[in-house]
């Protein structure tokens, strides 16, 4: 082809002439995005989001948001005659007498838990390769107000159907607000415009649900985008990358292609799930009444944690002025708020605590892999144990149902597991990242094994080790210094002014502790075959 | 296509196996391959077998046409309106969405991966920070735009436009407080109290057939009953706080904790509303006496006045006076003596003023 097509040009000059789109396209359209399987994984949760924004729509059109009272008169069998929310007999309508109705229902379930898994492990692999480093801070934040906001957005959405289950999600909600100190009770009758549960509360969700926290939830994802396309990705080291360039494949026409094909695969992934896999059959439930509950009720996969964090606390609780008032019910406001935020408090700052750690202000366009830091993948692995202790207790009855265990034991388990079960992740993650680094120093020094045995003229059997392969090495030879502070004395047996205080001490300690490499990669050794102690090693006996 | 004769590394691996054949020459090695005029970093893919691709990826699209059609054909061919249809209705709406998603997906990876070019391109990054020189002429030009604007010289200027500002931020928030009415004692009483139209008590209904529960019909014991308030057995916010738990115990297993005055004939009512997050308190062991929240597992002790055994509830469930009117249904003889529910902070320690105020009467 050596001249656009008519229609293409005609438009494209067009539109030239009026926006000055050509500089701009000239910058762009060749623009490089590297190849990593993980770099997909934030993709998952964008087309989600689309996914979200189409599916939610259609069901607005015949969802009503109201809690007067109907009698409900559709298709549904068992439920005809009951006297129910125009919410969830609105619900019910779009399960049963639209066209459709059911499967968009399901598609938008699945890909609300689609969206929040995509964001939690891309959040994941951003915090364990580093790439939330400068200069990308601002982006690392806006990631975490997105999952933060997610949360909400998902909580408001689960409680919209008004069925016996969300209500009961609902009524826990309320709980947890009242257990706030001084405001909570105010809090909750401004919320619920009254007593719990009112009938306010489903239309103001919906307003929540689908204006306001999408609202926010776009623009930051817009920011989010723009961020990433003005800094362009970072990439896993390798050969020919550097912290000056990115190497991969142009937007267009590859990536514009590929994101395609990914945002397809996500959609038929969820249409796949919403045709064969049920999700909230609302109409098993029924209409909510704070009187009844069925047991076993279980929230979406992203509240779990809340729950199992309420329900490992011990019972406590104080009246600061005894009988006159000053309620904390720590029972409740420990574990409903305490989790949740040294979760994300410890995300938000986590870039900022490492930069003052190392007192590194360098920019990093290549990320590490996560052995290469080992403290920090060992704080990561105690997170997400503490995040999976927290989550499985939130199903402490099925699992106690179903594996025959003591219901109190499982709870009991889970209150120490807490404490102890990120201690361990931390050291044996620790040590498996040190193993890892041994493996790569001597795959670096040693080269692989080629599976040549070779008898030597003394009768003595090696196997012959070959150079890695240029790729692989340059991967390994991508491991960078951790930097750490100036601490020690000078020439007069005075440390430096920063490292005298307390802090200062403390810092210089973690600073060394993070920083310290301690297997550091040699230079490969120049002789043909394995070096004599790998030889010794691979005896055959 | 591969090209055979690449030269291995000397020592990479061993150059032949003995005993198999040499490498023969390529097969294809004669055709001339139209290779577009090349950018670095870009590897173009075999026309040949580009060729091939193209016929799998015209097939996987056709494939996604075809079941792009059977969706809009199920829409029409199958109705909705019971279980069933509106079953095989989602299973061919769903189904068919899936399988023309998934052709399509397949069909535009087939062509990524095997016709358009392998791309290793290098693009330069540059340091996010401007220049020295930018950033003093932006300092220079925002030091002379606030002189101009006069904004730092006219202190009267300054004070009173943030003045201004102060009330216009609050007010939104003013707007807000008719979201909902203030607390007030509101949740330290419950219907319960409240006197009946007729003046009589107010009665124990049965939640879900509306019947009021005559004292000598419900007697044998262990017996356990979901109840009401007469009068409010659809309000959903009174049922939020004045939903109950019957229970009928023999006499000889009612301890201490329980308070005999409010019982009628081992009968004893308790708040269904779990004092941990308010859960229905659902489920009863009959053999153990335990009430227990299915939300947070907080286990009560029903024959010891409802007090917490396990889990996180802080409170026993409250007590609710009980007896009979003169036809022997049971009813209340007045409303709970503590606030029922979840803990607040206004709460205080409602139990000890209860046991306080009991003492001095």
């Amino acid at each position: 082809m050596d001249t656009p097509p008519k229609a293409i040009a005609g438009v494209s000059t067009f539109l030239d002439d009026r926006l000055g789109a050509g500089s701009f396209l000239k910058r762009n359209l060749r623009k490089m995005f590297p190849d990593h399987w993980s770099f997909l994984l934030g993709e998952i949760a964008l087309y989600s989001f689309i996914i979200l924004l189409l599916t939610g729509t259609f069901l607005t059109f015949w969802f009503r948001p109201t809690m007067g009272e109907v009698m409900y008169n559709g298709s549904y069998e068992p439920l005809k005659g009951v006297m129910m929310s125009e919410a969830y007999a609105s619900a019910l309508n779009i399960s049963f007498d639209v066209r459709g109705g059911l499967l968009i229902r399901q598609i938008h379930h699945w890909a609300a838990l689609l969206f929040i898994a995509g964001m939690v492990v891309h959040m994941l692999r951003v915090f364990f390769t580093g790439a939330y480093r400068k200069p990308r801070e601002l982006n690392w934040l806006i990631g975490i107000g997105l999952l933060s906001l997610a949360l909400f957005e998902g909580l408001t959405g689960y409680s919209l159907p008004d069925d016996l289950l969300s209500g009961a999600g609902l009524r826990i909600t309320q709980g947890v607000i009242l257990s706030i100190p001084l405001i909570g009770t105010y809090i909750q009758f401004f919320l619920f415009g009254g007593e719990y549960p009112g009938e306010d509360i489903i239309s103001r969700f919906f307003t929540l649900h689908i204006l306001l926290i999408p609202g926010i939830l776009l623009a930051l994802i817009t920011a989010h985008m723009i961020l990433m396309w003005v800094q362009k990705h970072t990439q896993m080291p390798g050969k020919g990358r550097t912290e000056k360039n990115v190497v991969g494949a142009p937007f267009y026409p590859a990536f514009m292609a590929k994101a395609g094909a990914y945002f397809l695969f996500t959609f038929a992934v969820l249409a796949g799930l919403g045709t064969f896999a049920q999700i909230n059959p609302i109409w098993l439930f029924g209409p909510y009444t704070p009187a009844d509950i069925s047991a076993g009720s279980q929230p979406d996969w992203y509240m779990g944690f809340l729950e199992g964090s309420l329900r490992l606390m011990p019972a406590w609780e104080i009246n600061l002025f005894g009988t006159s008032g000053g309620t904390i019910p720590l029972s409740v406001l420990i574990p409903a708020l305490l989790p949740l935020g040294i979760i994300m408090t410890g995300l938000a700052l986590y870039p900022f605590l490492e930069q003052w750690v190392t007192g590194d202000r360098r920019e990093h366009h290549i990320v590490d892999r996560p052995r290469n830091n080992p403290h920090r993948t060992s704080i990561g692995m105690a997170a997400i144990t503490f995040y999976g202790v927290l989550w499985l207790l939130g199903a402490n009855d099925e699992i106690s149902a179903n594996f025959h265990i003591g219901l109190y034991e499982t709870t009991i388990f889970g209150r120490i597991a807490v404490f102890l079960g990120p201690l361990i992740a931390y050291i044996v993650t620790y040590r498996i990242c040190i193993g890892l680094q041994r493996k790569d120093a001597e795959i670096v020094s040693h080269g692989v094994e080629s599976g040549v045995i070779k008898r030597m003229p003394n009768g003595e059997y090696i196997e012959v080790h070959t150079p890695t392969s240029d790729d692989i090495l340059a991967h390994m030879r991508g491991k960078k210094e951790i930097p750490v502070i100036e601490s020690g004395a000078d020439k007069e047996g005075v440390p430096p002014k920063g490292a005298r205080s307390l802090l200062g001490r403390l810092r210089a300690k973690m600073s060394k502790a993070y920083g310290t490499d301690h297997i550091p990669l040699e230079e490969a050794h120049g002789e043909e075959h394995a070096a004599v102690g790998a030889g010794e090693r691979k005896e055959v006996h | 296509m591969t090209d055979n004769t690449i030269d291995q590394p000397e020592d990479r691996v061993p150059k032949r196996v003995i005993g198999t054949p040499p490498p023969t020459e390529a097969v294809l090695k004669d055709e001339t391959v139209h290779e577009p005029a090349a950018l670095p970093g870009v590897q173009y893919q075999d026309p040949v077998s580009a060729r091939k691709a193209e016929k799998t990826v015209a097939l996987l699209f056709t494939i996604a046409f075809l079941a792009g059609v059977g969706f809009i054909v199920s829409y029409v061919a199958f109705q909705v309106g019971t279980i069933d249809k509106t079953s095989t209705s989602n299973f061919a709406l769903g189904g068919t969405l899936t399988l023309a998603l998934l052709s399509l997906a397949a069909g535009i990876t087939t062509w990524v991966r095997r016709i358009m070019p392998k791309y290793t391109m290098v693009q330069e990054r540059h340091p996010m920070a401007s220049d020295t020189e930018t950033r003093e002429s932006v300092k220079e030009t925002f030091l002379a735009g606030a002189d101009e604007s006069g904004f730092v010289k006219h202190k009267l200027l300054r004070r009173t436009l943030l003045l201004a500002a102060a009330p216009l931020g609050l007010a939104p928030l003013v707007l807000l407080k008719d979201l909902g009415p203030l607390p007030g004692t509101k949740l330290r009483h419950t219907v319960w109290g409240e006197p009946t139209k007729t003046g009589k008590p107010r009665r124990l209904i049965t939640e879900g057939t509306g019947q009021p529960i005559r004292a000598a019909d419900f007697n044998s014991p262990g017996g356990i009953l979901s109840v009401v308030p007469e009068g409010y057995e659809h309000d959903l916010n009174a049922l939020a706080k004045a939903t109950l738990i019957l229970l009928k115990f023999r006499p000889e297993e009612i301890k201490s904790g329980t308070n005999l005055n409010w019982t009628h004939d081992g009968i004893v009512a308790y708040s269904k509303i779990c004092t941990h997050v308010g859960c229905p308190a659902a489920l009863y062991e009959q053999t153990t006496h335990h009430i227990l929240c299915p939300c947070h597992q907080s286990t009560f002790d029903a024959a010891d006045g409802a007090k917490v055994v396990f889990g996180p509830a802080a409170r026993p469930l409250p007590q609710l006076p009980i007896g009979i009117d003169d036809e022997g249904f049971l009813i209340a003889k007045a409303d709970f003596n503590v606030p029922v529910g979840p803990s607040f902070w206004e709460r205080g320690d409602a139990e000890a003023e209860a046991r306080q105020k009991a003492e001095k009467a």
